[in-house]
Parts: C-alpha cells; structure tokens; sequence
C-alpha cells in the first residue's frame, strides 16, 4: 500500500456521529414523545423572550377565566391569577426559570458525583472507604428533609438550592458512577493502559469515564426531572426561588387556598409541571430502551 | 451471618453519630444564636449569657454534643420554641399519625404494585407489559402536590365526594385519610412497580427458566417455584428503602392536607426556626432512613442463598 | 444399527429465521437431520453459523423473535411443530431434554438442588415425593457425583463447574429420555474437568440408549462423542457423513479448511505451519450467491459457485450417508495439497531476555469467618505464585500452560508489574523488575514488555477510534513524535496485522473479535517490545480466525526476533508454536522443558493426565485414556504436600500428601516436581499415538519432518 492511502482516508465528523445517535431515538415512540415534550419546554425557555407575552409581573385583572378578553382587546388565554397577572406568561417564564436552575444544579451535582464515584470506583482502599461513607452518611437523609434543612438555614435563593441538589444528588451519581468504574476497571483496555505505565488520572478522566456515559445520560435525564421536581417541591413548601419572578411551584401554593372557584390557577401550572417531568421520564426510559437492544 | 448484621450494626451506629454530630455542630455552633432563639429576637446579650449559663451552654462543645445526644436517645430533645411544649410530648403522636399514613399506604401500594410489576415482567413487550409500564411512569411523573392539585380539583372542587383538608379537627376520619393516601399511592406505586417489572423481566430472560420451562414444568410452576423467588428479591430492598423515600412525599401530602403528621411538624419547624424540633425530627427521620437500609441488607442477605450461604 | 427402525428425530427442510429491526434474519437455512435411537449426532460449526438455533428449533423454544418458517421437525413420527403447547409440555423434559453450555446459569440460584431434580419425574411420571427423591439420588449416583445426598440438599453455587454440569446431566437424564440435545456442555470447563463430562456424555447412549445431539465448535469433541457428524457453515449444513468417512475423507473445502486450521500433532509452527480460512463468516443477511462459502474459496469458481443456491448431494463411492454441498467436489483432489500452509524458516535463537529466579507471589487475604475471628489468625496467604523459575530467550516461544486458578495471570500482572512480586526476581534485559511497580519503570522498560489480552470484547478502548489507541502507544512510548509520523507508523502497523487503513477512524464496536485481537497486536508492538507476553489471545475466537491471528502473531515475532510468553489452556495449541512449556498447577510449576521433553516420558502425572484431556481431531491419533477425579482444590485452600496429590493417579502414598516434592532434573532444560523417582516415570507409556505417515489412511502426506 502506499503512503498516498493514507491521505485520502476520511473521518466521519463528529457531527454526523451526534445525528445518528440521535436518529436513534426514532425506534422508541416512548422516547420520542418524551423528547418532544421536554424539547417543547425548553424551546419555550428559550424564545420565551421574543414570544409576543404580557408582561408575567403586571397586575392586569384579577381572575379572568381561561380564554377571556380584556376590554382593551388583550386575550388572557390561560386567565389571569387573584393579582391580576397573566397566567399563560407566567408558566412560559416560570419554564425557563426551572430549567435553568435545574440544569445549573444538575450539572454541578453531576461534577462532584462524577469526580467522587470515579476517584472511590478506581482508587478503592482508603478513598473509596471514606468517599463512600461521607455518601452514606448524606443518602441517609431523606432528600426532603436534606432539602429543607439546607435551605432553611442557608436561606431560599437559587444559588443555595444548587448547593442543596448537590448534597442530596451527588452521593447518588457517586454510586452509580462508582458502581460502572468497577465493573469497568477490570476491562482489558483498562489492564492495556495501565500496562504502559499511563498516569492514574488520565485513566480514570480518559479511559473510564467516556465509556461510563451510556447509563449516566438515562441517569442525567431522570435526575434532570427529580430537580425539577425539587424546586417546584420547595417553591411549594414557601422554600424556593424567592417571588415575584414566576416560580410553578409557589404558584400552586398560591392557588390553592382559592381552587375552590379559580381552579384554574392551581391546575395550568400543575399540568405543564407535570408534562415536563413526564417528559424527562419518558426520554429516559427511551433512551433506556434502546441502548439495552446494543 | 453474624459477622455482616453486626458489621452493619456497627456502620448504623457510626451514621447516627455523625448526622447527629452534623446537625448538632450546624444548630448549636453558635451559642448565642441558639438563646436568642429561645429567648426572642429582642432579648438582650445579658439575658442569653444568663440563659446560656443556666442551661450549662458554656461548657466545651464536645462535653455539650456528649450530653445532648445522651438525652436525645432518651427521648428529651429539649422544648419546642414554638409550641412550647417539651418536643416528646408532640413528636410522638405525630409520628403515630404518619405511621397509620404509611400503613394505610403500604397496605395497598405492596401486593398493588407486586402484582402489577410481576404481571408486566412476566411477558415482556405485551401488552400489559406497555399498558403497565406507561401508565407507571406517568403516575410518577406527576409530583405529589401537582397530584394532589389535580385530585382536589376533581374529588374536592368538581364532585365534591371528598374534604380538602385532613386536619381531623373532629376526630378520626378515613374519608380525610383517602385523598393523602391516594395522592402517595399514585407516586410511589409506579417505582416499585417498574422496578419489579425490571427484575422479573430479568428473570423471566434467565437460563434458568428456561431450564425450568424446557424441563416441561407447567407454566404456573414456572412462575409460583422459579421465578417469583428470584424476582422478588429486588423489590423487596426498595419497599423497605421506600421508607426514606415516604418520608419526603410525606411532608408535601401532609402540609398539603394539612394532617397532624411528622412532616408537617418538621416543616413548620423549619420554616419557624424551631430548632429542637428539627434536630428531633431529622434524628428520627435519618434513623428510620438508616433502619431500613439494615433491614434491607439482612434481608437481602437473607433472601439470597449465594450470599447467605458463603 | 437397525436401519428399518423408527427414527426418533426427523428435521425436514427446517428453514428459521429472526426478527429484527433490521430485518428478517434467515438464521438457519434447509436444514435436515435425522437421529436414530442410540445415536450420537454431532453439530460442528463456527460462532453463529446457527447450531444453537437448531437446537432451540428442536426444543421448540425459539424466543420471541425467532420462529420456524418452514420445514417439520418429527419426533418419533409426530410433527413437533404442529404440537400445542400442553402436548409440548409433556413432551419436553421427558421425552426430550437439553444440556446447556453454562451449567452455573442453567440452575436456578435459590431452589435447593432437591428441588429442581425432583420436579422432573414429579411433573412428568405419576409417583410420589419418596420415589422421586430416590431416583434423583441414585441418578446423581450414576453420573458420579460423589456424595449425592448432600448435593441433594446443596445450593447451585455451593458446587463446582464440573459438578454442577453433572448435575444438570443428571437432571436432563432423569426420566429418561430419548433424546439429549447438548449445547457445547463443556465449553465453560477446565480440560481436565472436561475429559471427565466427555467420557459420561460417551457412556450416556450406551447406557440408557439415549439418542444425543452433541453441538461443539470443537471437531476434536465431535470425534470423541459422536457417531455422525454434521457440518454447517453460515445456517446450513455443508457436509455430513460418519465420523470415520468424513474425519478421514473430507471433501467440502471448508470442512478441509477447517482441518488446516486446527492445530494437530502434525502441524508444525516451520515446517507445515496452520493454514488459515481467509476471511470471515458471513453475517445471515450478508450470504453471497449460490455458495455461501465462495467468496472464502480456495476453489471458486466464477460462473459457478455464485449462480444457483447450490444442493446437498451423496458422495458417491463413500460411505452411504455421506454427503456434500459443494459442486466441485469430484473435481478437487486435496490430497495434492499439503495439509499446511508454505513452510517458513525455523527461528535462531538469541541470548537470555528474561530471567525468573524463585519468584513468589502471595496475597494476603483477610479470613472474617467467625471461627477466624475467635483464633485471631484473620491474615491468610494465597500463594498465588510459588518458587517460579524459567527463562527465555530471544525470539524464543515460552508457553505457560496450565488450568484455572493456577497462577498464569498473577504471574503475568506482576511481570507487567500491575503488581509487586513477593519474593525473588524477575530479570528482563537483565534488571530486576518483580518489584518495580509499572509507574515506577521507566519507558524504555514498559515499552519493552508489553501484552496481548484475552478477550476481544474489551480489549480495545469502546470510545476511542482505533488509530487514537495506537497512536498513544506510540506517543507515550516516544517512538515518535511528529503528528504525521505518528501516522504513518500506525498505517504501517494496519498493514503489517493485514488490516485495511482505513480502519484508522473506526471504532472497536464496528469490528469483528478476529480485527480487535490484531489491533490488540499492533498495540503491542507499537513499542518495538523485545518480550510480548500474550494471555490466551486466541481461545475466544473461531477456529478459522484463531488460526490466523496465531500465524499473524508468529510472523511478527519472527521479524523482529520478539520473545513470546504464551499463556494458554490448550496443549495443542502451545505444542505447536512453542519452543518451551511450563506446566503449572495450582502456583507451582510441576514440569518445564522443551516442547518434545514434555509431550514425551518421562511426564509429570499432572501434564500426563493434560495430555490424555485434550481432544484431538484425529481418528488415527490414539490416546492413553487418564481420567482425574474429584476438582480442582481452591488457591485458597491448597493441599498441604505435593499441590496434585487430591487428584493425583500415580499417587504413591502419604508422603504425597505431606511433603513438597522435590524438583527432579532429567535433562539440563527438563525438570519434574514429583515424589516418584525420574526412572519410574521413564517407563510409562507415550499419552498419544500418532500414526507414521506410511501408515495413515487419509493424509498421506505429511511432511516427515515433524516427528
Ligand atoms: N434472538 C436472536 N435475534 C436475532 N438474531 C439471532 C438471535 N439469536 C441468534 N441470532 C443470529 O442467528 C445466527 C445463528 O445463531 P446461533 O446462536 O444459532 O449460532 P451458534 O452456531 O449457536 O453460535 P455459537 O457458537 O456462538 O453459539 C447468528 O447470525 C445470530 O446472530
Ligand atoms: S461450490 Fe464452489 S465455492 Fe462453494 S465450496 Fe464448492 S468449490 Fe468452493
Ligand atoms: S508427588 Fe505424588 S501426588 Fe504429586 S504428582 Fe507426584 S505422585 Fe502425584
Ligand atoms: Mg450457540
């Protein structure tokens, strides 16, 4: 063979690896409305800025009812709350408000579990003794209550709910990612690695990890939901992200003292709340499907 | 055996030490914190030195950690700040009224969603399997207030069969009990049906059952001797975890129906500031927490030749 | 054999196939089979090539995505595929029953053995709990299970491989059935352990007249087991006849190929070296036209093989049942072609590359039983690795041989230095390294030692392209540096393990077990290594493609004067390539010396009864038979003397039991750790008897000079 061979070898582009694996997700109905649902949400999120909305904070009128229409011609598509405030806008703003500190708490928890499970999955003895008790001693807390306490003593702001998803999620990514690094580690290529004498580091950040990411992407997406599960919880509870910005979770709080002639205050947002948990749930399981037929 | 119960046994207890160690250094750090507290916000620094010397608050911190848990596990965790009662004399018969919660609860919600997850696992892909399997994940996907919301909405609001609130301010009442029942049952049931489904699935994939079935064994026997013993091995370590996991749906559905429960006392606490309280409810939350995580290994162990007989 | 009898199984036209999302996958095609009562059928095949799905057919428990397309499976004259379930019911388990090939899963992990034995006479004949618990009891007894009441009363992981393959046996023979089907049964078994499964399975039909269908990728099992034998090749059979007629007289080219693949006694590394099957099995839904094996032929023939689908057809003037699905088979003579590939160059041999002097490796091990607990002795010692001593030289071939648990790979880890050694040293290029850890050598040394893996699966990195993992073999090395360097190497090290350059991007999932075990090699050498320790790199992989990744692996030592630690199971393949071999057993090294000093008087009796174990696919080669009772004992808890004495045939008394045997040395390279004096063990018997060239039936021509 020549050396010219060489030169005219092609490398798929990593783009195109990213749209098959996505193409995928097609054999999965479950997956795909899951997907769709979770995509409706977050492509909410993001236009929400440019969506012709009331303004979420404006008293307007009190208690419009679904479809009604202000004298001045606005229609109130979803009613408006007892303050007078546009519910449809608010569940809109309320989206991106979620998922954004969702996804910042996910991800942070995800780094520390991640790192943590690696270092106890790899390293064994005294690091994985010690690591693996300070997670026990956190998942002996039910999340709730680990929760509250953080944020009641912390006090409510988004920063400090990141920080109380990251003590109630990262001991459980600790142990599934912990529980892929031992099966992992006892893989050939790992034993090759070692063999030429690479660094543990490189191992554990470039050997391990990648091929850990099958059950941590099903596992990111469902967390992905609990979290978004925890804020509205908090909000519920008078804990969460502080008013007057647009919160689903204190707006249920709201409602429900007056459901019993504004029910549809506390139902909207119950229902896109649930529609979005629904979604991470189902693209998860989608995802779940398909990577078992491989 | 022996060695493993008291192995965990002893990691138990190192848990409870720590979280207790935790939650005191995080509450009672601060000695003037904790008097102004119980004395008030307008309290003068004289009256908390007093107060604080009193109460022995000036001796070093580990000699007070010694005493407070040595009460504690006698049961005196010190007055609530807000009942003003000892918190003993309100932990307990809140912590009674959530247990006939949970009672009522895993009456239902066990053999439920056994049955429903071993009807699912055992064929996969039909279609009970899928109706099972969908109509789980979307039980569970609605959080417990969101359920809650849409339940009153409907049984509360629209027909009107049921109270909104379970306070029972006149005595007990089952009918208050069944919307909070409810509302758990619907979020709980859907994991341990999904997750019995997954391990008898597994099973039912087996080479073992294929033995059995290809050993001409009935099929009912197939299920009965060879499969449910397997499967169910899974389930049963989540139905004692799911304690923990009742314990934080049980603040949402008890502060949503305002019932006279454990988590609902907690929260109140929390939100008040009553720290006594929450010390005592987080003491006795992590230690159901942590009991059953003992009782679900021994069992586990238990249940499982290969590991009891090794 | 009456002829006019009934056949108890009768597989017409059996077409199945698969359904996926890819699509209908046509697994097995045509297939048709007949069993006589008493008869032993043999299923010979590669990976995939559909044995298993026939055998399943046969169950009728084809899973929910396969399904019989057309064809009549009759048993004893009823068509099994028109049966109900209930009818099926009946019949399965009494009439018909089924060995699997890992008899740890076949067992249900939580029902006492008691159970799960008694329930088949239980369900199947009208008798009560007594009666049923006497007949699985004498049962256990026949298959020769020692102890069968407390079998009775175990748990499946409470025993041994072997044991629990008995006692699935015991299970499948319990009401007797006409017909055993066998699915690789001794697959997941140590060879010894495996000798023993064979010799019941042997005795089985000629005991209980049961009919069997013994499926194997192994034609050396087929031998020893079966009357008939069936060859299939990508779903359907390609060659059948009797074991004699089609062992001594092949005639398809693969069945021939297949021969030039495997490694027996006349095969020899320089003079008639394996001769492997270019290419690889098609995928089902990939077969070419007209003759599936075609594109692999040595004979195609454009035109012809690759019109029409070609018939199965009697090879006239051979035994009668003997037939063939090829159309040239009057046409191609193969005794004209040497058995073997071209001959090649025997090797010289360098100085000493590495030196092991009394090496030993013990782990600590913390006992936590109670009883432990109560003595306070709690550290115990695994000696992994006893009083080790070899060596080798350049370009040298050492084979490491021995069963499970006896210490091939811990010697392996701490010669790659995963682990420290415990005691004494090994010398490579003439340092000590036992105790080097690897991050402590240096990267000449790593670079100097490296390894080829076991397990295809996982020998490559899943998320890493194939080019990355060599290049960073060579970038970490600092064999070279420059991108384009780098890249150029890694091409030219795609040419030398003959794969394509454009296997560069691909990733190890887009590749077959054979390709990852190259790339495995390229890696190795990437480094220029002056020793490569290979452990087992080819018993996961079919015959045809072991065979070619043994020569690849040889070709490349041969060039660049490589030392080469063997580490294997199979004495076949380790008296072929290897120029030395150390038997080890349980942590010692019970006998060393040059290939021919251990395939000859005087043996230890460990490498004896080894011998004796390993099947050969040869008629005409005749065996000593030496079976070894009982199991392998537990690394854990070794014998207190000589480490074989629990199986040991030659056993000569206490002393055995007692004391360490002492290392005899027969010649300068020979030596035997047993208590028997060299002159006795002088005396006995060769193990194999290979037949001279002159005397053989089908090859005539064997090239004289391998024995
Ligand atoms: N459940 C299944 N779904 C789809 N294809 C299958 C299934 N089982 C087997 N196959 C395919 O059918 C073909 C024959 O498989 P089979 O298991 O019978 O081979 P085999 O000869 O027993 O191989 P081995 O030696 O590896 O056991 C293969 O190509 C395989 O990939
Ligand atoms: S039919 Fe042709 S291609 Fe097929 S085996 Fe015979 S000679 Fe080879
Ligand atoms: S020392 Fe004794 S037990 Fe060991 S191999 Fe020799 S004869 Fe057998
Ligand atoms: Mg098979």
């Amino acid at each position: 063979m020549s050396t010219t061979a060489a030169n005219t070898i092609e490398r798929p582009s990593a783009l195109s690896r990213f749209f098959r694996g996505l193409g995928l997700l097609r054999e999965s109905p479950i997956g795909m409305f899951g997907a769709a649902l979770v995509l409706f949400w977050v492509t909410m999120a993001i236009i929400a800025p440019i969506l012709p909305l009331l303004d979420p904070l404006a008293a307007i009128m009190p208690f419009q009812k679904i479809g009604a229409v202000a004298p001045d011609g606005t229609t109130f598509w979803l009613g408006t709350d007892d303050k007078g405030r546009d519910i449809l806008s608010r569940v809109i703003w309320g989206s991106q408000r979620v998922l954004v500190w969702a996804s910042l708490a996910t991800v942070v928890a995800y780094f520390f579990g991640m790192l943590m499970g690696v270092a106890a999955g790899y390293l064994g003895g005294w690091w994985d003794e010690v690591i693996s008790f300070i997670g026990n001693v956190l998942l002996s807390f039910p999340v709730m209550i680990l929760y509250i306490l953080i944020v009641s003593y912390l006090g409510a702001s988004g920063i400090n709910i990141v920080i109380a998803v990251t003590f109630a999620s990262a001991p459980g990514i600790m142990r599934i990612v912990r529980g892929l690094i031992l099966d992992l580690r006892t893989r050939d290529y790992i034993a090759a690695a070692q063999t030429r004498g690479e660094p543990a580091i490189r191992i554990m950040l470039v050997e391990l990890l990648p091929n850990a990411r099958g059950p941590l992407i099903v596992d990111a997406c469902l967390r992905l939901g609990y979290t978004v599960v925890a804020i509205a919880t908090l909000g519920f509870l008078g804990l969460g992200l502080p008013p007057p910005d647009p919160d689903w979770g204190l707006m249920i709080k709201e409602a429900v003292p007056l459901g019993s002639f504004a029910g549809h205050m506390m139902v909207i947002p119950a229902l896109a709340l649930s529609s979005l948990i629904l979604g991470f749930n189902l693209l998860a399981d989608g995802l779940r499907e398909i990577s078992l037929r491989d | 055996m022996l060695i493993l119960i008291l192995r965990r046994l002893g990691s138990m207890v190192l848990i409870m030490l720590v979280v207790s160690l935790i939650l005191f250094a995080i509450f009672e750090t601060d000695k003037l914190a904790v008097a102004g507290k119980v004395l008030g916000p307008y309290s003068s620094t004289e009256q908390r030195e007093i107060w604080l010397e009193e109460n022995g608050y000036n001796q070093p911190f580990f000699t007070r950690y010694v005493i407070w848990a040595g009460n504690a596990m006698r049961g005196d965790f010190g007055q609530s700040l807000q009942l003003k009662v000892p918190v003993s004399q309100v932990l307990w018969p809140r912590l009674a009224n959530t247990g006939i919660l949970a009672l009522c609860l895993f009456a239902i919600m066990i053999p439920l969603s056994l049955f429903m997850g071993v009807l699912a696992g055992m064929k996969e892909g039909s279609f009970q399997d899928r109706a099972i399997t969908v109509f789980s994940v979307l039980t569970t996907s609605i959080p417990e207030f969101a359920s809650a919301t849409l339940l009153t909405a409907v049984f509360v609001f629209g027909l009107g069969w049921l109270p909104g609130t379970s306070s029972m301010t006149a005595g007990f009442s089952f009918k208050e009990l069944v919307l909070p029942v409810l509302v758990l049952l619907l979020y709980d049931f859907g994991y341990i049906t999904r997750m019995t489904r997954a391990s008898m699935a597994e099973v039912m994939n087996s080479q073992y059952i294929r033995t059995a079935i290809l050993k001409g064994l009935p099929y009912q026997r197939v299920i009965m001797r060879h499969a449910l013993r397997n499967a169910l091995i899974a389930p049963f370590t989540v139905i004692v975890l799911q304690l923990n996991w009742l314990l934080s749906g049980v603040i949402v559905v008890e502060v949503f129906f305002a019932y006279k429960g454990f988590g609902k006392l907690l929260l109140d606490a929390a939100l008040f500031g009553d720290i006594f309280v929450i010390e005592a409810c987080t003491l006795v939350a992590v230690f159901v927490a942590v009991a059953s995580q003992f009782i679900s290994d021994i069992g586990y162990t238990y249940l499982n030749p290969r590991i009891r007989f090794s | 054999m009456n002829n006019q009898e009934q056949p108890v199984l009768d597989i017409k036209d059996l077409c199945i196939s698969y359904y996926t999302r890819a699509g209908e996958i046509p697994a097995v095609v045509d297939f048709s089979l007949t069993v006589k009562p008493g008869e032993t059928i043999g299923i010979v095949g590669e990976s995939g090539c559909g044995k298993s799905t026939v055998a399943m057919a046969i169950m009728q428990h084809m899973g929910s995505n396969g399904g019989i397309k057309s064809g009549s499976i009759k048993f004893k004259g009823r068509d099994m595929t028109q049966m109900s379930d209930e009818e099926l019911r009946q019949l399965r388990g009494s009439e018909v029953s089924m060995i699997y090939q890992e008899p740890f899963a076949a067992l249900n992990p939580s029902l006492l053995l008691r159970e799960q034995l008694m329930e088949v006479p239980l369900t199947h004949e009208d008798i009560n709990r007594e009666q049923a618990y006497e007949r699985a009891r004498e049962m256990l007894a026949n298959v020769k299970l020692p102890d069968p009441d407390r079998i009775m009363n175990s748990y499946p992981h409470q025993l041994s491989g072997g044991q629990q393959q008995r006692v699935v046996i015991a299970m499948g023979l319990l009401s007797k059935p006409a017909l055993l089907l066998l699915d690789e049964p001794t697959t997941a078994l140590d060879v010894t352990v495996e000798a023993g499964i064979v010799k019941l399975i042997a005795d089985i039909s000629r005991k209980y007249g049961t009919s069997q269908i013994y499926i194997s990728h192994n034609l050396g099992l087929i031998l020893e087991t079966c009357d008939r034998v069936f060859v299939m090749y990508s779903g359907e059979v390609v060659e059948e006849g009797t074991i004699d007629s089609l062992f001594t007289w092949p005639r398809h080219p693969y069945t021939h190929g297949l021969f030039g693949c495997i490694p027996l006694p006349t095969a020899d590394k320089n003079a008639a070296p394996l001769k492997p099957i270019r290419g690889q099995l098609p995928l089902p839904h990939e077969r070419p036209q007209g003759c599936y094996f075609g594109p692999r032929c040595d004979h195609f023939q454009a035109g012809r093989c690759d019109g029409d689908k070609v018939d199965i057809e009697h090879v006239t003037g051979s035994a009668e049942d003997h037939m063939v699905r090829c159309l040239r088979w009057q046409e191609i003579d193969h005794t004209k072609e040497a058995p073997g590939g071209e001959a090649k160059e025997a090797m010289e041999l360098g100085g000493p590359v590495l030196e092991v002097n009394q090496m030993k490796k013990y782990y600590e091990v913390i006992d936590s039983s109670m009883k432990a607990l109560i003595s306070g002795d709690r550290v115990k010692y695994v000696k992994a690795n006893e009083e080790l001593n070899f060596n080798a030289r350049e370009g040298e071939t050492v084979a490491i041989v021995g069963e499970s648990g006896c210490g091939k790979s811990t010697f392996a880890k701490v010669l790659m230095g995963l682990e420290g050694g415990t005691d004494g040293e090994i010398k490579h290029d003439g340092k000590d390294v036992s105790e080097t850890l690897v991050r402590d050598r240096t990267d000449k040394q790593i670079s100097s030692l490296q390894m080829v893996f076991q397990n295809p699966s996982d020998t490559l990195n899943p998320s890493q392209t194939i080019g990355g993992q060599i290049s960073r073999v060579i970038k970490k090395f600092g064999v070279a540096s420059d991108k384009d360097e780098v890249f150029n190497m890694v091409m030219k090290l795609l040419d030398t393990v003959k794969l394509p350059r454009d296997f560069y991007y691909r990733r190890p999932r887009q590749l077959s077990g054979g390709q990852k075990q190259r790339i495995g090699i390229a890696r190795a050498f990437a480094g220029n290594p002056s020793t490569v320790i290979a452990d087992e790199p080819v018993s996961a992989l079919d015959v045809s493609v072991a065979a070619a990744v043994t020569e690849l692996l040889m070709d490349i030592q041969r060039e660049n004067k490589t030392t080469l630690l063997f580490i294997s199971h199979d004495l076949s393949v380790v008296r072929y390539l290897s120029d030395r071999i150390v038997v080890m057993y349980l942590g010692h090294i019970m006998e060393r010396g040059t290939t021919e000093e251990i395939f000859e008087p005087p043996y230890h009796p460990y490498t004896e009864a080894l011998l004796s174990a390993v099947p050969i696919a040869d008629p005409e080669v005749t065996k000593r038979e030496i079976l070894l009772e009982g199991n392998l004992p537990s690394v854990m808890n070794p014998p207190k003397g000589c480490p074989f004495c629990t199986r040991c045939p030659r056993r000569i008394g206490d002393i055995c039991d007692n004391e360490m045997p002492p290392e005899r040395q027969v010649t300068d390279t020979h030596r035997i750790k047993c208590h028997i004096p060299i002159e006795e063990l002088q005396k006995v018997e060769p193990v194999i008897h290979v037949p001279a060239p002159e005397e053989r039936l089908g090859k005539p021509e064997v090239p004289a000079s391998t024995h």
